[in-house]
């Protein structure tokens, strides 16, 4: 039982924590978020110099061998920076499926690649009519594609894909498209890489309510080679679960850097703002909502820690506990601390000027990404049946 | 960073739970299992074994009796006394008065009161709360007049738990008016059977007696039951309050109350289905095992953070006495809510061990059904000792953060 940082650790939380101070203020955070791009190509390449786009991978890939614990830490900062850059779809979603089940030729193509800042990956795992289920994929995956692209026969692809996470920088997506059984089956599905520019991939992308930007994708008639399946053929669903639980646990962290932050600015407030001619911190409806916020913060914190630890353990039934127990968990915690802290702000909670009113919309939407509260409420209460029923 | 325990720990753990199941009398065993009232023979009883075995007392220093184990230690040693369902020690006498002798009292105080509490032979209850001094406790009003060798005290205490079993009671008295009212309150030590004192019980809507009023009516208590100076009984009491606090978190007693609810809403039955198959229960199940899940690790982060820096625990102690007494409450709401009608029948007798229902009652009224409802209603209490839920609130806002 250990709930220290190593060295290494609070060196690349202090290097990171300079960093948002140095160069990336709400005004320049702002910018970015209007900008065409969406985010920073500049902070991108820093990011790869400073070794973050590599953290999670295996050294012989060109990885700095990092752990969950080093994604969370880096997470929570990318939230209390409101950081716009790809990394979660980049590092963790897509570095993280590749990491863990593409075949060796594809890890040792695109991690280094990736690690370098050269490469930038989306997810593509929703349907419009999926909701937040995996195992929904009406996109087809039909063998027989173009057999130059690898070894043995392709696949042709077609579909749509909703929502798809930075979607318009991506240089390549990780589809999931079905080959066999009905829309919702667990059997069937796989994950293919595609590139960005293959033929018969068109994409209508659009900024998000967060900053950041998003895509619809139609695929038609894409071809890709045998190889550029990540992961069992027909059975990629587990993978792909595994990847998201990642990607939900890493969006916990970023929630708790973000309330702690909001946390900070709105304690700030009740002691600088007065009205009645007090600081309005002294009234007691306001301090007791405040320590509601602090309490929901500290749980928040410890189930972000409980995500990390356990996202990517080999026992399934303990990783979706722990990560969706925090989502869950994180998703009302976010919504508390969220709302109260425009609350206790007055009005001036509202206004586009402060970076409370972007925390809050951050902290919104972290929660409808990957699966919200009342989802993972009952992914987690259904694993209660499941363990109740072993015993 | 790294949740799991260590060989050690693990091995610890398996001594722990093995003495458990060896030493836990099976009448006491299954008494907290069916939920059945206790007797102070009961607990004196246990207390006694576990004296026997060195851990009489596991929080406290070794120089004193205890263990000197780490906080992880005595976490799963908390854990496992849940788990298995051994009562609860004494916490007035073990886990409150005790620190404040060990860190207030004289020498002489110390040798003859702590033995006493660690073998089980003395019962300690409090004699803080006085019908007008609640969550204003600095404006008690029992009298402690000095009178020679001797204090004679004069007022009236209330919400005495266990008072009925004491042989002594730990109270706060005025020995000065003067100045704020804080700086008047005296630590003092009075043995229950002195003369002048009369005790009456409280029934509370559970029907069960557990609590008391007190009077003291020229009662001489001598001097050299004054613990540290006079007048400087405030800073003692809140000592010993962060103390009480601290163990409200009660993880352990969480632990198993979630367990205990898995188990009943599995054997409950619903449209002929088990209880728990109906997701809209079972997700409030999930919600409240969400809270624990993360107060758990709350409560080890504070415990270690304390560790870490050498220092008492503080105020942070607000949020978990805030959050296990909302949770322990919400599992006793749902424990009970998953009986449905049969939360209704009130039946005193069905509290003892050797009660057994009637056929037509037993066709559906589950052997752990009985105690469920009272125990709901007497666990409103937990967001309102040791400092309200508010009070904890106004504590955080001023310690913590400073409002």
């Amino acid at each position: 039982m250990d709930f220290s940082y190593t060295e290494e650790q609070l060196s690349l939380q202090n290097t990171l924590q300079r960093f948002i101070a140095r160069d990336y203020d709400f005004e320049r955070r702002r910018a970015l978020a209007r900008s065409t791009l969406g985010y920073s190509a500049e902070a991108w390449s820093q990011y790869a110099d400073l070794g973050l786009l590599a953290l999670p991978f295996p050294e012989e890939f060109g990885g700095l061998g990092g752990n969950a614990i080093d994604v969370m830490l880096v997470m929570e900062l990318i939230g209390r920076g409101l950081l716009l850059e790809p990394f979660l779809s980049t590092v963790v979603l897509c570095g993280g499926a590749i990491r863990d089940a593409a075949p060796e030729s594809i890890k040792r193509s695109l991690l280094p690649q990736i690690g370098a800042g050269k490469l930038k990956l989306a997810l593509a795992c929703y349907e419009a009519a999926g909701r937040y289920d995996l195992s929904h994929v009406a996109c087809s995956a039909v063998a027989g594609g173009d057999a130059s692209h690898g070894n043995g026969t392709g696949w042709w692809l077609s579909g749509r894909k909703a929502v798809v996470l930075d979607g318009e920088s991506a240089d390549y997506f990780l589809v999931s498209a079905r080959s066999t059984g009905d829309v919702a089956d667990a059997d069937g599905t796989s994950l293919f890489l595609v590139g960005r520019d293959a033929p018969g991939l068109t994409l209508f992308a659009y900024p998000t309510q967060s900053g950041g930007r998003a895509a619809d994708l139609r695929l038609q008639n894409v071809i890709v080679g045998a190889d550029a399946v990540i992961g069992s053929v027909e059975q990629g669903l587990p993978m792909i679960e595994r990847a998201v639980d990642l990607g939900a646990a890493a969006l916990c962290a970023e929630a708790v850097g973000i309330i702690s932050a909001l946390n900070e600015a709105t304690l700030s407030y009740l002691k600088t703002r007065k009205q009645f001619g007090v600081a309005i911190g002294k009234f007691q409806a306001l301090q007791h909502r405040m320590a509601d916020m602090l309490i929901a913060a500290e749980q928040a914190r410890s189930m972000a820690i409980i995500a990390a630890v356990h996202c990517d353990s080999s026992d399934v039934a303990e990783r979706r506990r722990a990560v969706s127990g925090a989502k869950a968990y994180i998703g009302q915690a976010a919504r508390l601390v969220g709302q109260q802290a425009v609350q206790l702000h007055g009005a001036m909670g509202m206004v586009d000027d402060l970076i409370v009113s972007h925390y809050f919309k951050r902290l919104t939407m972290i929660d409808l990404t990957l699966g919200d509260a009342d989802f993972h409420l009952g992914r987690f209460s259904d694993l209660l049946l499941r363990t109740s029923f072993e015993r | 960073m790294d949740l799991k325990y260590t060989r050690e720990e693990e091995t610890f753990r398996a001594h722990v739970r093995a003495f458990f199941e060896a030493e836990l009398p099976s009448d006491i065993r299954a008494k907290m299992h069916l939920g059945k009232r206790l007797r102070k023979d009961d607990l004196t009883r246990w207390q006694k074994i576990l004296h026997r075995r060195g851990w009489g007392a596991v929080m406290w220093p070794q120089r004193f009796g205890g263990t000197d184990w780490n906080v992880v230690q005595q976490h799963i040693f908390e854990e496992e006394r849940a788990h298995i369902g051994a009562p609860p020690q004494n916490a007035f006498s073990l886990k409150m008065l005790a620190p404040v002798l060990m860190q207030f009292a004289n020498a002489a105080q110390q040798e003859y009161f702590l033995p006493r509490i660690i073998s089980g032979e003395d019962w300690w209850c409090q004699g803080y709360s006085e019908p007008g001094s609640g969550s204003d406790l600095a404006s008690l009003r029992t009298s402690a007049v000095r009178q020679g060798e001797d204090y004679i005290v004069n007022g009236q205490k209330t919400w005495n738990t266990y008072g009925q079993y004491a042989d002594w009671i730990f109270c706060l008295v005025r020995t000065d008016t003067e100045g704020r009212p804080q700086q008047g309150i005296s630590f003092l030590l009075i043995d229950i059977k002195t003369p002048g004192i009369t005790m009456r019980p409280i029934i509370t809507l559970d029907g069960e007696h557990e609590i008391n009023e007190i009077w003291f009516d020229h009662v001489k208590v001598p001097v050299e039951n004054l613990v540290g100076d006079e007048n400087k009984g405030w800073t003692y009491a809140k000592f010993l309050l962060t103390h009480e606090r601290t163990n409200n978190a009660g993880i352990g007693a969480c632990k198993r109350a979630l367990e205990k609810l898995k188990e009943i809403a599995a054997d409950q039955v619903a449209n002929g289905r088990p209880l728990i198959e109906n997701s809209r229960f079972r997700d409030r199940i999930a919600q409240v095992e969400l809270e624990l899940m993360a107060l758990e690790i709350t409560n080890l982060r504070v415990l270690s953070a304390t560790a870490i820096e050498h220092r008492a625990l503080g105020p942070e102690v607000s949020v978990l006495k805030i959050k296990g007494s909302e949770i322990i409450q919400q599992l006793a709401e749902l424990q009970m809510h998953a009986l449905g009608h049969d939360a209704l029948p009130y039946l005193r007798e069905a509290l003892e061990l050797n009660w057994i229902a009637e056929p037509l009652l037993a066709e559906h009224y589950r052997p752990y059904a009985p105690s469920l409802s009272g125990h709901y209603f007497n666990l409103r209490k937990t967001t309102i000792y040791a400092g309200s839920t508010e009070i904890q609130k106004n504590i955080i806002s001023q310690q913590i953060l400073d409002l």
